[in-house]
């Protein structure tokens, strides 16, 4: 399965390939940030790799100078009982990504969760809003830079 | 002024959006009504918040508003070691903490490389067996006390109870269990335990007939089932459903049988699935789910070998409390591992377990400290909300809370 995905992707997406790497028998690609939407098309489409569901994207915060964020895809095709990680890498300076809501819809949450945690703004979704968050609230708790204890103040209190 | 305000209903509508969301609707009819449910409603299953716009009795469109019971244990997760993490487990899904406790610790072996003895292996199978079992006992009571039956709620109860009887034996306590250790299990499962287990097991497919015998013959829980939520196999799996809600819609997809973890591959059972993808079915999938725990248990207490159950890994597992207090090289290990936890080599793993609300995944970063780098929780029971617009868009009022119930969400594990 790992060789077929890597084949199809390797006819059309040959430069946007960053780095594959396995691990503890899970496949992880590092893609370019500006084919996602139209790779994770082509992985959903595809008659062999039937990349049917998404089953997770979350961000991660690296904490160094270039490519500090992450976004990262959990897909799972069930008629071939497959995951597959797929990744991409942003800078603080450039925090856009495309949206795949269009591909699956489940990503609509997920986004929206990735967005209230790590600030990454998903182009193309059809509701960004925080999810867990107050909308007015200005910070982004997963980022490494954000205490543990929260900043004081930056929760509204009901008023008295 | 606004002329807006003028007008009566506007000044309503307008009462009634709370001025702490702005969630907007597309293109507001006049005879619209917006109805806030939630988050403090027996219907919702926790803290969940409902917008609904209904006109008349039916319902236009619904947006979830989440975060009520957010804690942020993600962040907190990064922030203390590996062993520190499990009691915090227990209270995301905490109607079956047992499962939570056995999804966290695999996914921290898989980092670490570690296995657990084939004992502890099937421990670990009863129980998230036996959580499964009580987090779809309590489903089965909201759901048809949702639809108007209690007796099913107090009978549920009664059963729940002697499962937390049982987790009271094996693991000391009712509810919050931290039941597991990386590497292995806090302690042993005794006689005594297996003993309880299988009274349990002898008595319980009875009541359990008894329970569908009070729903399924009856006209009313029929009547606001049948046909009620409905949602296609490809919408359903295009939303990301997982767990007794997909296999509801015809699709054969269980992770038990799909990516066998811990000892599921030595035990025979079925996947059951239906095809119509409403709230009966997916009654029917959870009933049909519990039997096939009820033989799951059965093999599992028949075919348990005798053992350790934990892996002879010194530096890695902590050791039995009581040799710490006697032996040098325990202590150390002990001091060592809880001080500087168990540094699991730089990497990143995702592993994922079918629980009792679907696909219970942890995806945890490791930069070789003893602490997760990142730690992220794929909880079922927020993705499965999802799919509530979809299902109620068109439907009656009255039946949102038979539709919330066959979703069986818990808030402690979709607001984390």
């Amino acid at each position: 399965m790992k060789e077929i995905i890597l084949e199809k992707l390797n006819v059309q997406f040959s430069t946007a390939i960053e780095s594959v790497n396995e691990y503890r028998g899970e496949l992880t690609i590092i893609v370019k940030k500006p084919k996602i939407r139209d790779i994770c098309f082509l992985l959903r489409d595809d008659p062999q790799l039937q990349f049917d569901s998404l089953r997770d994207v979350c961000g991660a915060d690296y904490y160094r100078h270039d490519d500090r964020f992450e976004v990262i895809y959990n897909l799972y095709s069930i008629p071939n009982k497959f995951r597959l990680r797929l990744k991409v890498r942003m800078s603080e300076s450039d925090i856009h990504v495309d949206s795949v809501v269009p591909v699956w819809s489940t990503a609509d949450w997920e986004e929206r969760e990735t967005y209230d945690m790590f600030g990454i703004i998903f182009d193309g979704h059809p509701d960004m809003r925080r999810i867990y968050m107050p909308e007015e609230f200005e910070y982004y708790p997963l980022r490494k830079d954000f205490p543990l204890m929260g900043i004081p103040g930056s929760l509204p209190l009901p008023r008295k | 002024m606004d002329t807006s305000l003028q007008d009566p209903k506007q000044k309503i509508l307008r009462a009634l959006e709370d001025q702490d969301t702005n969630i907007t609707f597309d293109d507001p009819l006049e005879h619209d009504m917006v109805l806030n449910m939630g988050p403090q409603h027996p219907a919702t299953h926790g803290v969940l918040r409902l917008l609904v716009r209904l006109d008349g009795e039916t319902i236009v469109s619904a947006v979830p508003d989440l975060g009520y019971l957010h804690r942020g244990y993600e962040k907190i997760a990064e922030n203390c070691s590996f062993h520190e993490f499990i009691p915090h487990t227990d209270r995301l899904d905490y109607l079956s903490p047992l499962a939570n406790n056995v999804a966290y610790t695999l996914a921290v072996e898989k980092l670490a490389g570690l296995e657990a003895p084939v004992r502890a292996q099937y421990i670990r199978v009863i129980c998230a067996e036996l959580a499964r079992l009580a987090g779809h006992l309590v489903w089965i009571g909201t759901q048809a006390m949702d639809v108007g039956a209690v007796t099913v709620l107090l009978w549920g109860f009664r059963e729940r109870e002697k499962i937390q009887d049982i987790w009271d034996l094996l693991t000391g306590v009712r509810f919050t269990t931290s039941f597991t250790r990386i590497g292995g299990l806090a302690q042993d499962m005794s006689a005594e335990v297996s003993a309880a287990i299988k009274k349990f097991l002898d008595q319980f497919p009875e009541s359990l007939d008894e329970c569908e015998k009070l729903l399924i013959k009856n006209r009313i829980f029929i009547d606001r089932c049948e046909g009620v939520g409905y949602i296609s196999k490809e919408r359903a799996i295009n939303i990301g459903l997982t767990g007794p809600a997909l296999r509801a819609c015809g699709v054969e997809h269980d992770l038990r049988k799909d990516e066998p973890y811990l000892v599921y591959q030595n035990i025979d059972f079925d996947i059951p699935t239906y095809t119509d993808g409403d709230t009966l079915a997916r009654f029917y999938v959870r009933m049909e789910e519990m039997r096939q725990s009820v033989k799951i248990l059965l093999q599992a207490l028949g075919k348990i070998p005798q053992g350790p159950i934990n892996a002879s890994e010194p530096k890695r597992v902590l050791p039995q409390k009581e040799r710490t207090y006697g032996k040098m090289e325990e202590l150390i290990h002990d001091f060592m591992i809880v001080n500087f936890g168990i540094n699991p080599p730089i990497g990143e793993v995702y592993h994922a377990i079918e629980g009792s609300k679907g696909e219970l995944g942890f995806y945890i970063v490791s930069h070789g400290e003893g602490h997760p780098w990142r730690l992220k929780i794929r909880s079922p029971s927020f993705v499965n909300l999802q799919v509530l617009p979809v299902m109620l868009k068109g439907g009656m009022i009255s039946d949102l809370v038979a539709i919330i119930g066959s979703i069986d969400p818990v808030m402690g594990e979709a607001d984390k």
